[in-house]
């Protein structure tokens, strides 16, 4: 079975949902067009990054009587889309989510998790920590959604690997820093762990970020694929808007699983066993 | 200890150059005022700015005082020559000392802000008329230590290379095509002749820049600073530098009073909505 992936590495206006949305209905018109399967938008798409005060007013509850969710959910119709934006639930919390929209429907919703409130991030300051890694079915295959710092946590894959992940969306806005090297530091950072994981979980990941400033932050783009065997499938440009599509062979699964078989030995119970002990003391 | 403050100057030209359209073109505008001493600093930017805008989008302004030296006027033309860059000569003499003069006895760094304030007004003044932003010309080794006046030369819109170390500067100078002379010569703020930062500053560019590297991107103590190789003496000055001029890197600070206050809790970008 294949899967085209599409890969929207976009800028955004930094609170202004109406432009941002608008930037999403043509993209998911674009990729449709082209022949994409999943189209996976960067995080917090909808709204921009570093909304601190804006975060309140950009807010959605995740269903289709919002409008800008229910034009969403009506492109879902054409092809799957990962979508960001800020989560209000009903008692007025805000997350950092990204929904897997299908056939006119909602079928995930993952909450950031982990909060990166340090250096140049202050995410606790405005948002709620969601608090489960849950993989969940595709017309693809079993998959599973990070949000940036979700990644930079090993238990988090891990966990989603174990509850039966094959297709790893990854999606972040993240800063660039570092000038020293080839290309910039934090994007080399990122793209190894992603390689590495790929290679460890013998799984797919697909990883979109955004492009653009925002003050002086800089969003690095540079969104990768990679494969069960870890090696690198496609790579946008970096800082560049645009789609980047990839299709992926999901029968290699299959032939890595087979040579290098650490799913098959990883042994969770063991691991339980161990958390126990440390955790009870 | 080596310590490398080398730069990738093609990555950091590639971001800077989008920094500077992005964040300009944000606004609004399409255009950039920069006031051109002649030194290093204002040279690059105004490099980065023609190469980022176009050169006819950008204006360079030299603003001589009576005791500018006239390299310093040579080399600013150097640098509009090079880039083809629109260009205008606002002598800022009258202007400064219509306030030095009721001061007899006026010290040279009363003067020295009076003229770095007048710039400023100049530059403003430019902005509206050219339609353009005014880019500040600060690097981090000045921002960190306080070498610079208050809304003299540290009043600007946006900064490109306000992240990079004097050593850095040069770098990125030699690569992007500034002229030789301009990077070779001794910095100064040319306030009054002579005038060497160096020598006002008591120590030198590169060991300034290496202690702050060590104490503020790799987050070394005072105390393994001085294990790594630098005088006491000299990391104490330096970190007394950096916290005595901290009040020009922040805004002037609000009397929090109510339940909801401009720089406390009441956070936006200033990109917000663009």
């Amino acid at each position: 079975m294949k899967l085209t992936l599409a890969l929207a590495q976009i800028n955004t206006k930094l609170g202004d949902i109406d432009a941002n949305l608008e930037n999403h209905l043509a993209l998911a018109h674009s990729a449709w067009k082209q022949g994409a399967d999943l189209l996976i938008f960067p995080e917090l798409s909808l709204t921009g990054y570093v909304l601190q005060d804006l975060a309140a007013s950009v807010a959605r509850l995740p269903n289709d009587q919002d409008p800008h969710l229910r034009k969403l959910l009506q492109a879902s119709k054409d092809l799957d889309m990962i979508v960001g934006f800020v989560e209000a639930d009903s008692r007025h919390r805000f997350y950092i989510a990204s929904a897997y929209l299908s056939d006119g429907k909602i079928t995930h919703l993952h909450r950031k998790v982990y909060l990166p409130t340090y250096g140049i991030f202050d995410e606790k300051r405005y948002f709620a920590a969601g608090n489960s890694f849950r993989a969940f079915d595709t017309k693809f295959g079993r998959a599973g959604i990070l949000i940036c710092e979700d990644f930079w946590h090993v238990s988090s894959p891990y966990t989603l690997w174990l509850d039966g992940a094959d297709l790893f969306f990854l999606t972040s806005a993240s800063p660039g820093r570092g000038i020293t090297d080839e290309i910039i530091g934090s994007a080399q950072w990122v793209q190894d762990i992603n390689r590495a994981y790929s290679g460890l979980f013998t799984s797919f990941f697909a990883h979109a970020n955004r492009v653009g400033f925002e003050d002086g932050l800089n969003f690095f783009g540079g969104s990768t694929v990679f494969d069960p065997d870890g090696r690198l499938v496609t790579r946008a440009p970096f800082n560049e808007e645009g789609l980047t599509l990839a299709e992926l062979d999901l029968a290699q699964l299959r032939r890595t699983r087979t040579r290098l078989p650490l799913l098959r030995d990883e042994q969770p119970e063991l691991v339980q066993r161990e958390l126990q002990r440390i955790l009870g003391k | 200890m080596n310590i490398d403050l080398s730069i990738n100057p093609d990555l950091v030209r590639d971001l800077l150059t989008r920094f500077l359209r992005s964040e300009i073109s944000r606004t609004g505008l399409t255009r950039a005022v920069i006031g051109i001493s002649g030194g290093i600093d204002s040279a690059l930017v105004a490099f980065l700015a023609a190469e980022a805008l176009g050169a006819k989008n950008v204006l360079g302004v030299r603003m001589p005082y009576k005791s500018s030296s006239q390299d310093s006027l040579d080399h600013a033309m150097l640098v509009i020559e090079t880039l083809g860059i629109p260009h205008k000569t606002i002598p800022i003499t009258e202007m400064a000392d219509g306030l030095i003069q009721k001061f007899p006895e006026m010290s040279n760094m009363r003067k020295g802000n009076i003229m770095a304030r007048s710039r400023m007004i100049t530059l403003y003044d430019q902005s509206e008329a050219f339609q353009g932003l005014v880019i500040g010309t600060g690097n981090k080794t000045e921002i960190l230590l306080g070498y610079s006046t208050l809304y003299g030369d540290g009043a600007h819109a946006i900064n490109p290379i306000g992240d990079l170390y004097k050593a850095q500067v040069r770098q990125l100078s030699r690569a992007i095509g500034v002229p030789q002379p301009i990077i070779d010569k001794p910095p100064s703020a040319d306030l009054w002749a002579g005038q060497t930062d160096e020598q006002e500053l008591g120590f030198t560019y590169e060991e300034a820049d290496k202690l702050l590297y060590l104490l503020v991107d790799q987050r070394y103590t005072p105390e393994e600073a001085i294990e790594a190789g630098f005088a006491r003496q000299f990391v104490e000055t330096v970190i007394r530098r950096i916290r005595r001029n901290h009040f020009k890197r922040v805004m002037p600070v609000v009397a929090k009073i109510t339940t909801r206050t401009v720089g406390y809790d009441f956070l936006y970008l200033r990109d917000w909505g663009t």
